[in-house]
């Protein structure tokens, strides 16, 4: 057992970090939930993707590379603590590439990817319905087969990013007649630009449009925007979902990043004795955080399947985050109050770590049920 | 970089697990608790020639060591069977004794088994800055009446002597008055020395064979012990060491046999923390109430998630602070595994319920070590201080 760095790690990391001094912006972009943030952040993926910084563990053919998990966790460290900004692209990155990798075609791969990987075209995630949140087989939204493609209807909601985004992927329902929820379900892409889509931004507690409502009044999408064989869209999405609360959706190196800077922050307020042990516990945390997804990842790369424990780690870092946030706002005193700055706009985002990603509730039944073995109860 | 225990390791946790099932632990902890050490030195025997005391001695002096990841490993079996005796301190005086002549002809007995040691913790030294308003706590009314303290039996502070007021693992502020131990379950004051006030209390100076101060000159082997104090943990018998005794070695590796402390204490408290999720996970699938098993609801079951999710951050950090042997990383990990183990503990007397609050039940023998572990070889302040200094 080890934790030493391969010399070829170590020389990827300085090449990472001597780019990041170089390229990443000396004053923050602004909120990536308004347009112009929004377009700010693009630029920034442009300029990540011209020197294939954007999504390293990718194969080099779509825009990556080619280096793997380890290296994708020395790539975040250096990332986030370089400072570097949000990632706009992470829904379509996250969540639908690893889907792409492991059920599309390879014609999907070679024209939905690398533009991805430029921020050319961003990307939402449509899973959730106005009676659908964590129980997703209960969807209702529908797919109907006609001559070349299928035709959407019904509703979406929740949909992070779709304000501004370009284009959605999500599961709709393709056989009603199917004898279980679960089945019957197909996992498609769609351009958010199409006749018969209907954006409606919703505000979230801040009041910036960081997700949408989305109505589809038959919108059309060609057999080359269904991802996997239809009516198989539940157990291809679920490998997704894995991804998303499991390893790549928050890397360690951002929580390392962030309990250094609270940690500097509650240094530069002359060391408030009621915040200390919140602030060792935030640094604590970021370590238990980093070595627990090292373990993960050795696991992974030793071939095995990442299971039930993405829940755990969901559970974990959605609580981290907002108790990190929670410290730096109460470090800041009256200044708290405000909604500006990095600390006020990563609170807001924490607040829904609980809640999006399936919820923590449903994490801890997932953890009780199946890596403790507990019997099934009304939820 | 491969973050995972190897197949040898793993071996080693699975022959350690079934030696310790088979020796019902239980009934020797309990008998340890009542002062009759016979059945934990059969135990302490055969947890030697499986290995684990070697892991600490140096190859030069007839051990395996030192290996601290697979020390790790070892404690937190040790810690899910609660084996009882200073185990911890035996380990720590095999890295106190590997320098000097003199302390290292101790250590091939001590790899072998043949004798046990202890030796008391140093006096902390990395208390935060702290105002009043969060210094709750102190213990003051905790004193059981009508045991006022012996004084008979201290002498005061010996000219030179180290030791800090307040420097040990039983007695949170060192203002506040000392309870002393029921009669009944203290030994006879013969055979007992006079100690000094104040003086750090060592786990089990009444069984171990060889007993390690350390004062200004170095590592002493001290002459006898004070009093039995009792634990919150009945296994974890404590007592004064007394100053003075054979100086064994001028200058021992203190920071690094107590950093060892805390890394085996660390994984002693997680062994603790899984085998109270173990057996309340086996209890609320068992128990019914409404007619259904008490598993089945997700109030409960998320408690046990909960316990399950701060165990398995906690068992990393360990791992890594074995690896790198860093002192933050050591102090980061024992927090984590001590808070850890002790929600396991408040979630595994909850659900338990009444049955769980009964010394008869064996729960407690798991229950009673968590909390006590939480102050052993550094508090959860003194631990975050460390954290919070950083490198």
């Amino acid at each position: 057992m080890d934790l030493t760095p391969s010399p070829g790690d170590e020389s990827f990391r300085a090449e990472a970090r001597a780019w990041l001094a170089a390229h990443v912006p000396r004053t923050p972009l602004p909120s990536l939930e308004t347009a112009a943030g929004f377009a700010a952040h693009r630029a920034w993926e442009a300029e990540l993707a011209a020197d294939r910084w954007s999504v390293v563990s990718w194969p080099a053919e779509v825009g990556g590379r080619d280096c793997g998990l380890g290296r994708w966790l020395v790539f975040e460290e250096e990332y986030w603590a370089a400072g570097a900004p949000g990632r706009v692209g992470q829904n379509g990155v996250s969540l639908l590439a690893p889907t792409l990798f492991d059920h599309g075609t390879p014609e999907q791969r070679s024209r939905v990817l690398p533009p991805m990987a430029r921020g050319e075209v961003v990307w939402a995630q449509a899973w959730s319905e106005p009676e659908a949140g964590s129980d997703l087989a209960s969807l209702r939204s529908r797919a109907v087969r006609v001559a070349g493609g299928w035709l959407l209807g019904g509703q979406k909601t929740w949909s992070s990013r779709a304000a501004f985004a370009d284009r959605a992927f999500g599961l709709f329902r393709s056989d009603p007649d199917a004898p279980r929820a679960h089945q019957g379900l197909t996992y498609l892409m769609f351009d958010l630009r199409a006749p018969g889509v209907t954006v409606r931004p919703i505000g979230r507690l801040d009041g910036k449009p960081a997700f949408a409502e989305l109505f589809l009044d038959d919108v059309f999408v060609p057999d080359e925007d269904v991802i996997g064989a239809p009516g198989e869209g539940w157990r291809i999405a679920m490998s997704a979902a894995g991804n998303e609360r499991g390893l790549t959706l928050r890397s360690p190196g951002r929580y390392l990043a962030a309990a250094d800077r609270l940690a500097a922050l509650w240094r530069r307020q002359g060391c408030p004795a009621y915040a200390h042990d919140r602030v060792a516990d935030a640094l604590i945390g970021a370590r238990a955080y980093h070595l627990f997804t090292q373990e993960a990842a050795s696991r992974f790369l030793a071939g095995a399947e990442l299971g039930a424990e993405s829940s755990m780690n969901k559970v974990f870092w959605s609580e981290y985050d907002l108790a990190l946030h929670e410290t730096a706002l109460e470090l800041l005193n009256e200044e708290g109050e405000l909604a500006e700055g990095a600390w006020a706009e990563g609170y807001v985002f924490a607040l829904a770590g609980p809640v999006y990603a399936g919820t923590n509730e449903i994490q801890r039944d997932i953890v009780a049920e199946r890596l403790l073995g507990l019997p099934k109860g009304r939820r | 970089m491969r973050f995972l225990l190897d197949a040898e390791q793993r071996a080693f946790t699975a022959s350690l697990d079934a030696m310790l099932t088979a020796a019902r632990t239980p009934a020797v902890i309990r008998s340890w608790s009542a002062g009759d050490h016979g059945a934990g030195r059969a135990l302490w025997s055969r947890l030697a020639d499986a290995g684990v005391f070697a892991l600490a001695v140096p190859e030069a002096d007839g051990g395996l060591g030192p290996r601290p990841v697979e020390l790790v490993v070892a404690f937190v079996e040790l810690g899910r069977h609660a084996v009882p005796g200073p185990l911890v301190e035996t380990v720590t005086a095999a890295t106190l004794l590997s320098t000097g002549d003199r302390a290292r002809e101790l250590l091939p007995a001590l790899a072998s088994g043949r004798t046990t040691a202890t030796v008391a913790p140093p006096a902390p030294t990395d208390a935060p800055t702290i105002t009043p308003d969060d210094d709750t706590g102190t213990g003051t009314d905790t004193a059981p009446a009508g045991h006022a303290p012996a004084p008979d039996l201290y002498t005061p502070a010996l000219e030179g002597n180290s030791s800090t007021p307040g420097a040990n693992s039983s007695t949170p502020d060192a203002n506040s008055p000392t309870p002393e131990a029921p009669e009944a379950n203290s030994p006879t004051p013969e055979g007992t020395l006079p100690v000094p006030e104040g003086t750090p209390l060592a786990l089990d100076g009444d069984a171990a064979s060889l007993r390690l101060v350390v004062d200004a000159e170095g590592l002493r082997l001290a002459p006898g012990h004070g009093p039995v104090r009792v634990s919150l943990d009945p296994a974890r018998r404590l007592t004064p060491l007394s100053p003075g005794g054979e100086l064994l070695t001028e200058r021992p590796p203190v920071e690094e046999a107590f950093a060892l402390a805390r890394l085996a204490t660390a994984a002693q408290a997680l062994g603790v923390g899984l085998a109270l999720l173990d057996r309340t996970v086996a209890h609320v699938r068992r128990r019914t109430q409404f007619g259904v098993p008490i598993g089945s609801f997700q109030a409960v079951k998320h408690r046990l998630a909960d316990a399950k999710i701060a165990l398995e951050f906690a068992r990393p950090l360990l791992l890594g602070a074995a690896l790198t042997r860093d002192p933050v990383d050591i102090a980061a990990a024992k927090v984590s595994a001590c808070e850890a183990a002790y929600g396991t503990a408040k979630a595994a007397l909850q659900l338990h319920g009444a049955i769980g609050y009964t010394a008869e039940y064996d729960l407690s023998l798991w229950l009673t070590k968590a909390i006590a572990l939480r102050s052993a070889w550094g508090t959860p302040r003194e631990c975050r201080a460390v954290v919070v200094r950083g490198r």
